[in-house]
This record gives structure tokens, sequence and C-alpha cells, in this order.
């Protein structure tokens, strides 16, 4: 492998590793106040088809990312209205709101079907290419993929070093106990879940308008859940996370690149990479130490209300 | 006994009340579905008389309706099940792939066989070829590595790129007109499911409704069945009782996966005739909803399965009558459950 391989390598890894790390700090904010959440393959889907049809018509691609972040929030009130007011089981609430998020986007998305766009746009950070060994294609990226180790960093921040985070961890690990202590738990979970939500619809809208730059129907292909693999792989701990969507992008440019270049192995086989290699991980990871889920996930169906 | 005592019988019967519930549940749905559809700019009156009219006012129309029960009801007791013991099979999907690949094994290479032997062995592959997809599943969470629930769902994208790597590959029918469709050459006669009453309605019915009744028997009427809800998710109750919970596990992930891929095996074996990639629409999905939706009981999935079965035929129906997109069909079936997981008074015990 030379090093221009290589170093696409590395560029799509991190092209197709970052809307995975948007869902997958969306799940850990939502995981971490104790809500197992399985619609975010639908809430992604939403985000894709709303970025891609307000960025056709406005021709802000901008507009479109703001859009869909917001039609992600609303997207998934939907399912802490299900799970947090109502009390409704979790996986299942999960489930609807996919079966609803992959109706409602091939709906919104059908008129723009075969459609193209730009694409966002690209740019290197000042002073990157200065540095040696450093090729001017390895480094250029839109904003969506800058912001994205810091926003991990910020959740880190955020969960770990606010108050509001500790209510929020507290909520997902002992409801009765936070409840005991003052907390809102339903005005907290609500937060948790807007917050995902709105993640979900930013990486909808990454996968849409700057990864494919086109609208297909279930474009998605399953990342909503191998994000909920990759916070089990992560330890509910953001900044893990960022391994967790790099190994996802590397086997995702991995499979792609292995069928541009014509290597002789069916484009069925690779493109279970993805899928078998999260399995893998997950396997290793778990074996070697214990889980440190949420006291409370999934749980919250028996809860407090 | 006198008519009005029949009728206050059946007024207080569970099982009048329980047809009650699902009949309300239908009408605010599809009430919600007809906003869906104004909105969509369709006519939602036209699409419910098309939609009555085929299904129930032909015998064609119904015929079809139950052709779609058969994989909804068999993956939702391939749900209801594990969950007896505490287990999240949401793996439906691609066991009912695995099912129906393995089948098809069964079908293109032991092709002299006569029919009489031919069906058991394609009953008996279709089922280890769910069984055993599953049974990975719930090996890994038996030695306790990773939770069922997530195994399931990614396995389900893994199974499908299996089937298209056979039916693209070594299995692709090479027949003239076969290739702008890629799909594996035909199975045998001998290796077709009987069909009834001149419909596509198959024996893979026969096969589901013998599966619901034993699964009612075993946890109504067995020692099993209590055996298996005292020991559901409580590894001490399972010691007392010396079971290896384990074992215990994977046994039942088997036989689940098992029922699963009867129904893969029955749609290609019965409708199609041979194995094409992406046959299932999410046959496996619907059917964890379904296993949900009916609380796990048997009389409940039998009943939500045609419920969602009268669904899923009418959204083929309005995309080639009204143009609306298949995919709309997710909307009415979300629609249905967000209503039951709202819980309104109205439905009291249903969920």
């Amino acid at each position: 492998m030379n090093l221009g391989s290589l170093a696409g390598l590395l560029s799509g890894t991190i092209m197709y590793g970052t809307p995975l790390l948007y869902l997958t700090l969306g799940e850990i904010i939502g995981q971490r106040a104790g809500m197992v959440n399985l619609g975010l393959e639908g809430i992604m889907l939403v985000g894709a088809s709303v970025a891609f049809a307000v960025s056709v018509e406005t021709g802000n691609l901008w507009l479109g990312i703001g859009a869909a972040a917001l039609a992600g929030a609303a997207f998934n009130l939907l399912y802490a209205y299900l799970a947090v007011s109502r009390g409704a089981n979790q996986l299942a609430s999960g489930l609807a709101l996919m079966f609803f998020g992959i109706g409602i986007s091939s709906m919104i998305g059908r008129p723009y079907v075969g459609q193209g766009t730009v694409g966002l746009q690209r740019f290197q950070l000042p002073g990157v290419t200065s540095i040696p060994g450093v090729s001017a294609t390895m480094f250029n990226y839109d904003a969506i993929v800058y912001l994205a180790v810091p926003l991990a960093f910020l959740i880190w921040v955020a969960l770990f070093r606010t108050r509001w985070g500790l209510s929020l961890r507290a909520v997902g690990e002992s409801p009765s106990a936070a409840f005991a202590a003052g907390r809102r738990i339903g005005w907290i979970r609500y937060q948790a879940a807007l917050a995902c939500g709105l993640l979900a619809g930013i990486a909808g809208a990454h996968l849409s308008i700057a990864l494919a730059r086109t609208w297909t129907e279930g474009m998605t292909g399953g990342r909503g859940f191998i994000a909920v693999a990759l916070v089990i792989f992560s330890k509910w701990h953001p900044l893990r996370a960022i391994v967790g969507a790099l190994v996802f992008g590397g086997a995702v440019t991995l499979e792609l690149q292995l069928q541009a270049q014509g290597v002789g192995v069916s484009p069925f086989l690779l493109n279970m990479l993805p899928y078998v290699l999260t399995l893998g991980v997950l396997l290793i990871w778990s074996g070697a130490r214990r889980y440190s889920a949420p006291g409370a996930l999934g749980r919250v169906y028996q809860g407090e209300e | 006994m006198s008519f009005s005592d029949v009728m206050t019988r059946i007024s207080r019967s569970r099982w009048a009340s329980e047809v009650a519930r699902y009949a309300l549940v239908l009408t605010i749905a599809l009430l919600a579905y007809a906003v869906v559809l104004l909105l969509a700019g369709k006519d939602p009156l036209r699409a419910l008389t098309d939609t009555a009219s085929y299904t129930f006012g032909t015998w064609l129309g119904f015929s079809e309706v139950i052709v779609r029960m058969i994989p909804l009801l068999l993956t939702a007791i391939a749900v209801a099940l594990p969950s007896r013991l505490g287990l999240i099979n949401v793996g439906g999907e691609g066991q009912l792939y695995m099912g129906a690949w393995l089948a098809t094994y069964a079908a293109i290479t032991f092709t002299s066989l006569p029919p009489g032997l031919f069906i058991p062995l394609l009953v008996l592959f279709g089922f280890v070829g769910g069984g055993v997809w599953a049974s990975v599943a719930g090996y890994f969470r038996a030695r306790g590595l990773v939770n069922e629930t997530i195994t399931t769902l990614l396995m389900n994208y893994i199974a499908p790129l299996i089937v298209g790597f056979f039916v693209y590959g070594a299995w692709r029918s090479r027949e003239m007109g076969a290739s702008a469709f890629p799909q594996s050459i035909a199975f045998p006669d001998a290796a077709r499911l009987p069909r009834f009453l001149g419909t596509r309605i198959h024996l893979g019915f026969v096969l589901a409704v013998v599966l619901l009744i034993a699964f009612w028997f075993v946890f109504e009427k067995t020692k099993w069945g209590l055996e298996m809800r005292a020991i559901g998710g409580n590894a001490d109750a399972a010691r007392r009782l010396g079971i290896n919970l384990g074992l215990y596990i994977v046994i039942v992930m088997f036989i689940a996966g098992g029922i699963a891929g009867l129904a893969g095996m029955a749609e290609v074996s019965a409708l199609h005739g041979r194995l094409r990639a992406g046959f299932s629409p999410g046959f496996g999905f619907t059917g964890f909803l379904i296993s949900w939706l009916a609380g796990g009981s048997a009389g409940g999935m039998f009943a939500m399965s045609f419920v969602l079965a009268v669904v899923l035929s009418a959204g083929s129906l309005l995309q080639i009558t009204q143009g609306v997109p298949y995919a709309a069909t997710n909307v009415l079936m979300a629609l249905i459950l967000f209503i039951v997981l709202m819980r309104p008074k109205l439905l009291g015990r249903l969920s």
C-alpha cells in the first residue's frame, strides 16, 4: 500500500467516523440518563432527509444542518414522551421511532431522489501543512469534522465536571436517589433526549450532505445500531467513543478502498466488515473487563412515575 | 340460556374486550394515518375504501393478507419465546434470512428427492439455519460477553449480505432473462411447499398455527413454561432447580431462531421458489413489534399479526393505486405502536 492510499485511508476513516461519533455521543448522553434509544436509526434518517431537502431548496447547507439538528431533537421528543412521560418500554419506543423515521424520511426525501449537492465545503486548518510529513490531502475536512473531537471533550466536561452532568448521571444510576436529592428526573431526561436527537440529526445531515452528497432511502444502513454497540464499547465514555467511531470509519474506508482497487473479494463480504468488526471489538472489549453500564439503564419504565 | 345471557357473557369475557381494544387501536391509528396521507396530498378516504374492498371484499385480497401473516406470526413467536426467559431477540430478520439461506442450500443440492422427503428436509434446514444464527447471540449472552439485544440487532445486517453473496455468486441463476434480476436457481418442484384453495396460502400457515398452539400449550399447561418464567433473569432460581442456565439460554435462542428461520424457508420455498436478495421487507422487525404489542400472548400475536398483515397489504396496494410510497406503511405501523405505547386509559390492560 503506497503513501497516497494510506492518506486516503486516514482521511476516509475520519470522514466516515465523524457522523458515527456524533451519533455515539448522543446515545452516550441518553444512556447516561438511563435511556436506551434504539431509534437512532430513525432520527438519523430524518436528519439526513431534512438536511438534504432544506439545503437543496435554500441552497444553504448550513441551514440544512441546522434544520436537521432541530428536526432530530423534535423527533426524539416523541421517544422521550413515550419512554419518560408515559413510562413505556424503551426498546419498543425506540423501534417505533425507527419505523416512523424510515417512513417519514422516505416521504420527505422522495422529491429529491437522484439529485446531488456540492457537498459541505472543506478547508484546511491554518498551519497544518507546515507540519512535516502531513500532506495537503490528509487534512482537508469540513467544519463538522473539525468540531467532532472538541465536541467529545465538551460532552466529557459537561458530563463529568459540571453539576448538570452529575445530576444527569445520578438520574441514570439511581433515579430514586436522584429524586430524593431534589433532581427533576423527567426534566433531566428530556434534556438528555433533546441533546441526543440534536446530535443524531447532525449525524444524519453530515451523512447526506457531506459524505454521500445525495439522498437515498435507508441510507444509514444500520449506523444507528452500530452506534449503540459503540456506546457499550466505549463504556459510556465520550472520549473512548472517538476510538470506537474511528474503528468503524476505518472499516468502512477499508471496505470502499478494497472495492475500488478491485480485489477479488465479493462486495457482499466486504460490506460485512463494519458489522463484523463492531461485533468483534465489542466481544473482545467486554470479555476483558466488566461492564460499567449506568445502573438504571433501560429500567426506566418501571421507574419513578 | 337466553340471548341476553349470552351477550352479557360475551361482553364480560376477556376475549371480547381484547378484540374491542385491538379494533380501537386500529381505528385511532387509521385516523392518524389519514392525516399523514392528507399532508402527502393523497385521498385518505379512497385509500381506506381501496384497502377495505381489496382485503375484505375479495377472496384473493383476503388470502393475500393471510399469506402476509405467516412470516409475521412466526417471527413474533421467535421473539415471544425467549422473552419468557427475559431474553430480547431483535434478530428475527437475520434469522429469517439464514433459514431461507440454508433451506435454499438443501433445495438446490438434493434435487432428486421426492416431495414427501423434501418438505421435512426443508423444514429441518430452515429451522437449523435460523437456529444456529440465533444461538451465536445466545452463546455470547450465556458466556456473559455481550448482551443479546445488540448482537441480534447487528447480525440482522450481516445475514442479508450472506444471502446476497450467494445469490449474486455461486447460486446465481444463469437462465435467460434472469440476469437482470439476480436470484438463485429455481427450486425443484418437489421442494415447493404446497399451497391451498387455489391461493398463495401455503403450508407455512399450518406450521405457524401449530407452533403458536404449541407455544400456548407449553406456557399455559406444562411445568416447562412455569420453569422458564421462574429462571428468567434469575440465576439463583436456575441453580436451585439444577439447570445449566447457559445451556438453557443457547437452546431457547436456537429454537426461537429456528422458528424465525422457518418463516424465511416458507417465503422462498412457497412463494418465490428461488432465493432472492432482500426478499424480506423487514418481516423480522415487524414480528418483534407484534410480539411486543401482544405482550407475548398467543391469541394477541395472532390478532396483531392479522392487523399488521392488513397494514402491509394496504401498503403494497396503495403504492399501485395511489402512488403512496411503500415506506409510508412504516408510518402507519409506527402510529399504531405510538398509540399503544402512550397507553391511553381506554386501552386499559392492553399494553
